[in-house]
């Protein structure tokens, strides 16, 4: 019952924290002056001459609250304005990149936790081993590495020498069949649509695409919950409950597996929110680098053709997926660890 | 002798002796003495920058110098001993000035964002009540939008460049370090010589300045210096996307973002312009790690159960 109060009032908190992100949002927009906020809804030559219509239009020169309540509204109704980088509107754009980045984040985070908590366990267990010594030096060096120049070293490397997982998101000649074929576009991530529409060449292709720019992230990103796997087994193993199970003549492996990895984690869950974080940075700079069309390319492509609308539109929807997974982190953290207070 | 050290530890203030903790802690793990040594031989490149890659009389020094018009990278020759990258800019010359640009980025945002860090957060922590409140409050919205993009928004608001990428991290960096002097001042704010303090009249800016500051600071700089490494590793990645130096700069995510065009070689030679993405992508990755080998025994001194006391 308590735990049910403490998820509302966390999904309360939600509302709360987005009116925070757009507060800081809106001062940056405020910066700029009316003219210069107008341009973010311009989109055509024709409406460029009439500047000071759309500043009426969206009432840009109005006092700051009045002007607050209007952008709020407009954002609810779903007009974040016109990326100039991508020729379309923000709304639009967010949507027709999501799925893409949805389809390398589905894969690099399974990919991330497998490699930082198998590595993590094994460190732990065979502590001052040499597969301890090369996970401890791996953890730190990962946190040193730059992901573009990681980036740029697996597509050298497996594109450029080996000729596999080539850059992009799909082949020109798969890509041209599916307009013709009439390819139906049920989640947009071509992995899940070509087995729906039983074209199983589309998924292959498209899997093929994203397996490099996923590994570069998993790479990167594996080094924090491996890092905490090993500290936080490390600690578990050595409670009298491991030694109490040992001594009761359950295997090595076995209580290793039901009794410490289940407690160790718990500290996982503390370290989700900065994971999260770092993916969303990753993306921006691995699908940039793999010229893979997703939001991320989106947004450095925004950022460095300096499309106000483009990137506080992204912003916005990054701080929104942000809070949603802490949200859901929160609750989880709830849900698993009975000694949490709410 | 035990009780007459311990008195002569106490002598000499609680500042030298966290340092000299500090630098015990340093000298007992073997990661942070190589970390040390990285940063010591990179400070001494930068110091010798001038002496390995001399500029070229009347230019900025951290224009590197271009051999040609071609666009296309040249390999190590004798004239640039570790080859030219696109538009033919010297790739050692790069590489040895970027230390500098490095040292500066990382230093410069690590200071703007300490001095608002810690007037905020003593200022939050110290008084309290409302004030708190609403400073609290303001660093909660900046961390509800990830740090990067933040960064982004900020760089296209205030223009291209390294130093409004330097001006845009130290904007987002701030509530960080504002937090954590929040709560070491809060500690602090309730022992006796404060209250003594306050007792015999000082004021509050006194107060705060002689002797809350002295003692609540050191865990502040301590992690702040720690984040050097991430603070230079961020500010390339902003470089590489073309946000912070222009291309030419002596600025290792920058020449890196020159080489994107030249990753695939050439046909039959794919590895042909390894030289122009490995080079200072070492750079980078080596000052990082540098700083994040020496951050690791920072972290364990800042870690209460591993502290003596």
């Amino acid at each position: 019952m308590r735990l049910r109060a403490y998820i509302v009032r966390r999904l309360f908190m939600l509302p709360v924290i987005m009116f925070g992100v757009s507060l800081i949002i809106f001062a940056i927009m405020q910066c700029f002056t009316p003219a210069q906020r107008a341009v973010a809804y311009v989109q055509s030559r024709e409406e460029m001459l009439n500047i000071n219509e759309i500043i009426k239009r969206y009432h840009l020169d109005e006092p700051p609250i009045i002007q607050y309540l209007y952008w709020i509204n407009s954002i609810l109704h779903g007009n974040l304005g016109y990326s100039i980088s991508a020729n379309m509107p923000v709304s639009q754009a967010l949507m027709t990149y999501f799925p893409a980045t949805l389809e390398l984040v589905f894969l690099a985070i399974p990919l991330t936790l497998i490699l930082g908590i198998t590595f993590g366990i094994l460190a732990a267990v065979y502590r001052d081993s040499l597969i301890d010594h090369i996970v401890r030096f791996f953890s730190i060096s990962a946190w040193s590495l730059p992901t573009f120049w990681s980036a740029i070293v697996l597509l050298a490397f497996f594109y450029g020498v080996l000729g596999m997982f080539p850059p992009g998101r799909l082949s020109p000649q798969i890509f041209l069949s599916l307009s013709i074929s009439g390819f139906k576009k049920y989640t947009g991530m071509y992995i899940i649509d070509g087995i729906l529409n039983g074209r199983l060449d589309v998924s292959l292709d498209a899997l093929n695409h994203v397996i490099l720019p996923s590994l570069n992230l998993a790479i990167l990103s594996s080094a924090l919950p491996m890092r905490i796997m090993r500290s936080s087994m490390l600690e578990v193993l050595g409670k009298e409950y491991i030694t109490a199970a040992r001594a009761k003549g359950l295997s090595k492996w076995m209580v290793i597996w039901k009794h410490a990895v289940k407690n160790a984690f718990i500290p996982m869950i503390t370290v989700a929110g900065i994971m999260i974080a770092n993916l969303i940075t990753g993306v921006v700079i691995t699908e940039t680098v793999f010229d893979y069309p997703g939001l991320g390319r989106f947004a450095a492509g925004a950022a460095t053709s300096l499309d106000m609308a483009g990137i506080l539109g992204f912003a916005l929807f990054a701080s929104t997926v942000y809070a949603v997974m802490n949200l859901i982190v929160d609750i989880l953290y709830a849900l698993i660890d009975p000694r949490i207070k709410y | 002798m035990a009780e007459e050290s311990s008195s002569r530890w106490k002598s000499l203030g609680p500042l030298i002796m966290e340092i000299k903790f500090t630098f015990k802690r340093i000298r007992q793990s073997p990661l942070s003495i190589i970390g040390m040594s990285i940063i010591f031989f990179y400070a001494v490149i930068a110091i010798l920058a001038p002496v390995l890659a001399p500029p070229q009389p009347g230019r900025d020094p951290y224009i590197m110098p271009c051999y040609g018009v071609s666009p296309m990278p040249s390999p190590p020759s004798e004239k640039a001993i570790w080859g030219t990258t696109e538009g033919q800019y010297d790739i050692y010359y790069g590489c040895i000035w970027g230390v500098r640009t490095a040292f500066r980025t990382g230093i410069l945002t690590t200071i703007g964002t300490l001095i608002i860090g810690i007037i905020i957060g003593s200022i939050a922590g110290y008084y309290g009540g409302k004030i708190d409140e609403i400073i609290m409050r303001i660093t909660d919205m900046f961390y509800a939008i990830p740090t990067i993009v933040l960064a982004m928004a900020i760089v296209v608001l205030l223009g291209v460049g390294l130093d409004n990428v330097i001006k845009a991290m130290i904007i987002v960096g701030w509530p960080t370090y504002a937090r954590l002097m929040r709560a070491e001042v809060m500690r602090i704010k309730n022992e006796d010589y404060i209250e003594a303090a306050r007792a015999i009249g000082c004021s509050n800016l006194r107060i705060i300045a002689k002797h809350v500051l002295p003692n609540a600071i050191y865990p502040v700089i301590i992690m702040a210096s720690m984040n050097i490494g991430n603070v230079v590793l961020a500010a390339s990645a902003l470089s590489f996307l073309g946000l912070g130096s222009p291309a030419g700069y002596a600025d290792w995510g920058a020449m890196i973002s020159l080489s994107r065009n030249w990753i695939l070689g050439l046909p039959g030679n794919p590895l042909a312009f390894w030289y122009t993405y490995t080079i200072p992508g070492l750079f980078i990755f080596t000052f990082v790690l540098g700083w994040n080998l020496l951050g690791d025994a920072f972290r364990d001194m800042l870690d209460p159960l591993v502290r003596r006391r």
